[in-house]
């Protein structure tokens, strides 16, 4: 099982690298039909071709190819040893790094030492849900740093309620102007403690399908009216203007403290990459995207 | 919005004629060079070290290649630009001091580095972000690698590149910044929404 889950992450990788998931590339077409400003439609032509450009040759979308988060949810019966799940998942790293090949990307905070094989202290990230079942899912995402560098972590007073939430996604957007690669899909974690509304963001950028509809109505329509609102702040792809600053908004939320109520915003870039691997108890495995 | 096919070394006189919404396709050299790159070369030029490469009307990339290595010889294999921000605290200094004509990458610059855009005759473009193969494809050689101690992503890498672009011009040499203003025009709009957000909740 461990060669099995091993092989099919490096696959997952380097499907994820090299193809834009279908959701997000109609997300790009659309927003290329939208557009009427020359400016605009120049960098949407230029990432539609380079998506071409990088299926026909190979190669990876962008040259950051992130630091490597896996999401696994694993059955209660999948029936293999945890170990052994994160022991493929780091050698893993390792061999798409040296095959497809993906960019070194994590450095020692402390001496700047890069190991070079993205691996490294708490490296790759690896987030461990459990499910009802006896298969195991894992959704790689390699996730860049300019989206990264724009995150908002802000402690509202519970009193201004989904009003103040607004306003802090509005504000995130705002100041993240063009860094984080715009059009982007931006994920917003309600409630929870600090760390929740941090890893709910982030997932919701990261991994939720565009095509989808949040299941809960109240969320379903602050993400539709700060959509239209986000897009009529006109910072547009790349931030030179135009229809499209974000493809999606996407929340998620956790029960709060009664004192706290933290709104994280997370973004992910127009490449949102990422695949997903299912393994079976049987030891079949797909990849689907 | 015009388009311009430039060769490096560029002159002071090609790159005033360059107006915010222009298009460039560049053939040439260029130098990547990120956050490790710039603060070596300020240390450099304080120390009265020479840098191993020559800036004068040359292009400096923002950007950490993926490359690969066979048989001696490096490939880019993906390279698009990365956050200029992050280099708004040397790039004023690195256009006085070693007259470079012009920076490629994306997410905008600051006051300072329009200033000295405006003052020493330069300008800053941005090729489309995440856009890496397209960028490959136009650099057809590694000319040479310096300072690999940085690793790969901050090294210096010199490139030979032909018709790189599109690089739409976001600074140009009178004082205007075309990211600044569509910022700007969003902060308007910015504190329409939240006016009328205060307005929902009274």
């Amino acid at each position: 099982m461990y060669s099995i889950i091993e092989e099919a992450v490096v696959h997952a990788l380097t499907r994820a690298n090299i193809h834009l998931p279908p959701d997000v590339k109609n997300a790009l077409k659309k927003a290329y039909k939208t557009e009427d400003s020359e400016v605009a439609r120049v960098q949407i032509e230029a990432i539609l071709r380079n998506l071409e450009l990088a299926e026909e040759l190979n190669r990876p979308i962008c040259q950051d190819t992130g630091l490597i988060v896996y999401y696994v949810r694993m059955g209660y019966d999948f029936g293999v040893r945890i170990d052994v799940i994160e022991r493929a998942l780091i050698n893993a790293t390792r061999r798409a790094t040296a095959e497809i090949p993906l960019r070194p990307n994590t450095v020692d905070p402390l001496t700047g030492e890069n190991p070079g094989d993205n691996t490294g202290r708490n490296s790759p990230i690896i987030h461990w849900e459990f499910m009802k079942g006896d298969s195991l899912e894992i959704v790689v995402v390699p996730k860049g740093g300019g989206s990264e560098y724009v995150t908002v972590l802000e402690m509202i007073p519970p009193g201004l309620g989904l009003g103040g939430v607004k306003r802090v996604v509005i504000d995130a957007v705002l100041e993240a102007g063009a860094k984080p690669c715009p059009p982007t899909i931006v994920g917003v974690g309600l409630g929870g403690g600090v760390d929740t509304a941090v890893y709910l963001a982030k997932k919701a950028a990261c991994i939720r399908r565009l095509d989808t509809m949040n299941p809960n109505p109240t969320l379903a329509r602050l993400e539709d009216e700060l959509y239209s609102e986000l897009n009529s702040l006109g910072i547009g792809p790349q931030g030179l203007g135009g229809r499209t600053t974000v493809l999606g908004v996407h929340i998620d939320y956790s029960h709060r403290h009664p004192a706290s109520y933290p709104v994280a915003v997370v973004f992910q870039c127009w490449a949102a990459r990422r695949a997903t691997v299912l393994v079976g108890r049987d030891g079949s495995s797909t990849i689907i995207q | 919005m015009s388009e311009y096919h430039l060769k490096t070394p560029i002159e002071e006189e090609e790159v005033r004629r360059l107006r915010i919404g222009d298009i460039v396709y560049l053939s040439g050299t260029i130098v990547t060079a990120r956050d490790a790159a710039h603060r070596r070369i300020l240390e450099y030029y304080r120390q009265g070290k020479p840098i191993p490469i020559d800036l004068r009307g040359g292009v400096i990339y923002h950007c950490g290649p993926v490359v690969l290595k066979k048989d001696d010889e490096w490939t880019v294999v993906a390279a698009g630009p990365t956050t200029s921000a992050r280099m708004e605290l040397y790039e004023a200094f690195v256009i006085e001091k070693f007259g470079t004509r012009m920076i490629i990458g994306k997410g905008g610059m600051g006051m300072r580095t329009t200033e000295a855009c405006r003052r020493y005759g330069a300008v800053y473009t941005v090729f489309t972000g995440g856009a890496a193969v397209l960028a490959a494809r136009a650099i057809k050689r590694v000319l040479r690698v310096e300072w690999l101690d940085l690793g790969i992503p901050e090294a210096l890498w010199v490139l030979e590149v032909e018709e790189f672009g599109p690089l739409l011009v976001v600074i140009d040499s009178t004082g205007r910044n075309l990211i600044e203003r569509v910022i700007s025009r969003a902060r308007k709009r910015r504190d329409e929404l939240i006016r009328s957000l205060s307005m929902e909740s009274r």
